[in-house]
């Protein structure tokens, strides 16, 4: 086979090219940049900065808070998606164009606008603050910032999956006596459980680069409220480029794990599709 | 790759047919449904409405005058003025990649492609934090390029170069991920017929292919805008914190509310709220045009 199949189209070089010239400089060269930088450094000096006590206190927090944020998403996620795809209500299609807003909206605007509602006298901070529950400054407002951010992408995986599922099935399952919750168990989540993966690892992939919302709610103290994108800006802030690129480097990897796993998910998911259709 | 957006919301929904299904009007599943409703909408409620209803109460909270009073100040206005030029700057070169990328990806088979498309979808996957870094690292003052662009007296970091370059970096791929599906979807034939019959290069692209994908690239260039002028992260790393200079909308959003100006900093946001809105509205618009004219919907 050569380079390209034959075409009576035109425009292929001048196409081809601009797009590969673009995505060397725009891309390839700024990674190797990146790579490169951390690279140089000798493999102790690598080591002892992405396995210092306080970025492995980032990592446990971007990390954690990402999956339990991700969590949130997979369990409201899929009641919201359920709601919106199932039930008819007024202001169902308004509700439905919501989903989207965390994802056109500024992060900067989401971090003051939560951090707002959520301080001690804020609209929703002012009644947990009694209950003994603090979310500004706390690791719980991470959180819930990361919640926010990358809800949209948990619940918009779900709701086509939550189409898919074959109403006649259910009402077979319940015509033959099964109760709502069997048939949940055995026919809805099965059909759906892919999605919610999906949903859950690309709701986690970007929770965990996150910045602009989460400086806002956290306290940024070192090993409890400071997340490893901060860490790297504060590293880059005193110049110190290579600890930068290190812990870049650690979460660049991080990043390409969570896609290897969302392709593969996805892949396990088409097979299951068509041994269902077989 | 996997698509890292949040896939478009599906249309056709079914939410119709549930009343009139067996069995939908027991206590048990009424009970069921109202309580979903419930669950969903106050997680809504509390996690995205009032934050928003936040920016503009907080924005005006002394009224009217002093929400207009905060976009005289100089350092809003230089704020606003750099993230126009910004995205003035970057969202037509993101179109014109988009259009480039999605012409040679979807219209031509080569060996590859899958390499472009992950590299078109890696920015999207990564940190902005990392996405200004790298920029840092290459033209900063200890970066590859650092002492020659000293020597040269050109400053890329901590200057107007550096914050369009984040930028793009963060916004290129939105308009080439909405038109590589579309066009693919929509074939060849239409354009093939053309230049078969005679048409040249520039003429099938903007009489045959450019009326097919118009809602699409619509799309993308607004959403790119959106991101573009709302970018935090990366321009953050580049940008040096230089009032009236290098501070964009986002920017300064952070350094009026670390000041403790409130309805300032709300001020700013609401425009950016606004913005976002516009955004969605737009969004729905042309998915609606495109249900209207019949073509195939996007992420289907």
């Amino acid at each position: 086979m050569s380079f390209r199949q034959p075409s009576v189209l035109p425009g292929f070089g001048l196409t081809f090219g601009f797009t590969s010239f673009f995505l060397g400089a725009m891309v390839l060269l700024p990674l190797a940049a990146l790579v490169l930088a951390a690279g140089s450094m000798h493999w102790s000096e690598f080591l002892a900065v992405v396995l210092s006590r306080r970025a492995l206190g980032s990592y446990q927090l971007s990390f954690g808070a990402s999956a339990l944020a991700a969590a949130i998403n997979a369990l409201f996620g899929f009641m919201l998606a359920w709601t919106l795809t199932r039930y008819e209500f007024p202001g169902r299609k308004l509700i439905d164009a919501l989903v989207d807003l965390p994802f056109a909206l500024p992060t900067a605007v989401s971090g003051i606008a939560l951090a707002t509602v959520f301080a001690r006298h804020g609209w929703i901070g002012r009644y947990l603050e009694p209950l003994g529950i603090k979310v500004a400054y706390t690791s719980l407002g991470v959180t819930l910032a990361l919640t926010l951010i990358s809800m949209p992408f948990a619940v918009r995986t779900l709701q086509p999956a939550l189409l898919e599922v074959q109403r006649d099935l259910e009402d077979a399952a319940e015509t033959l006596g099964a109760n709502r919750f069997y048939a949940f168990r055995r026919i809805i989540l099965p059909t759906v459980l892919p999605a919610l993966l999906t949903g859950f690892t690309l709701a986690f992939a970007r929770a965990v680069g996150e910045y602009g919302s989460v400086i806002f709610i956290a306290g940024n103290l070192p090993m409890q409220t400071e997340i490893t994108p901060l860490l790297i800006v504060i590293h880059l802030e005193q110049f110190d480029y290579r600890g930068a690129a290190a812990l870049g480097v650690v979460m660049l990897l991080m990043s390409f794990a969570v896609l290897l796993t969302i392709n593969l998910l996805q892949a396990w998911s088409r097979r299951r599709q068509l041994r269902a259709a077989r | 790759m996997a698509d890292p957006r949040p896939a478009a919301a599906p249309r056709g929904a079914t939410a119709a047919d549930a009343a009139t299904r067996p069995g939908s009007n027991t206590w048990g599943s009424k009970l069921v449904r109202w309580l979903f409703i419930a669950v969903s909408l106050s997680f809504l409620a509390a996690l995205l409405i009032a934050p928003v209803a936040t920016v503009f109460a907080t924005a005006l909270a002394h009224g009217l005058e002093p929400y207009l009073a905060s976009f005289a100040d100089q350092d809003t206005l230089a704020a606003i003025r750099l993230t126009l030029m910004t995205a003035a700057v970057v969202v037509p070169v993101n179109t014109l990649f988009g259009l480039a990328a999605a012409w040679a990806i979807a219209k031509f088979e080569f060996r590859g492609k899958s390499v472009l498309i992950t590299l078109i979808d890696l920015p999207l996957a990564i940190s902005p934090v990392i996405s200004g870094m790298v920029f840092v690292l290459l033209f900063g003052l200890h970066g590859w390029f650092g002492v020659w662009l000293e020597q040269h007296d050109i400053s890329i970091i901590f200057a107007l170069p550096g914050i369009l370059l984040a930028t793009m970096f963060v916004t290129f791929p939105y308009v080439a991920r909405e038109l590589i599906p579309l066009m693919q979807q929509l074939g060849n034939d239409e354009e093939e017929a053309a230049i078969t019959l005679g048409a040249g290069g520039w003429m099938t692209f903007f009489r045959v292919t450019l009326p097919r994908i118009r809602w699409g690239l619509l799309y993308g260039v607004i959403l790119s805008n959106a991101r573009a002028m709302g970018e935090f992260g990366a321009v953050s790393v580049v940008s040096g914190h230089i009032r009236g200079v290098t501070i964009t909308m986002p920017l300064h959003i952070e350094i009026l509310y670390n000041e403790y100006n409130f309805v300032g900093a709300f001020a700013v946001a609401s425009l950016l709220t606004l913005l976002a809105g516009l955004t969605l509205v737009v969004k729905n618009l042309v998915e609606r045009a495109r249900a209207a004219q019949g073509a195939p919907s996007e992420g289907a």
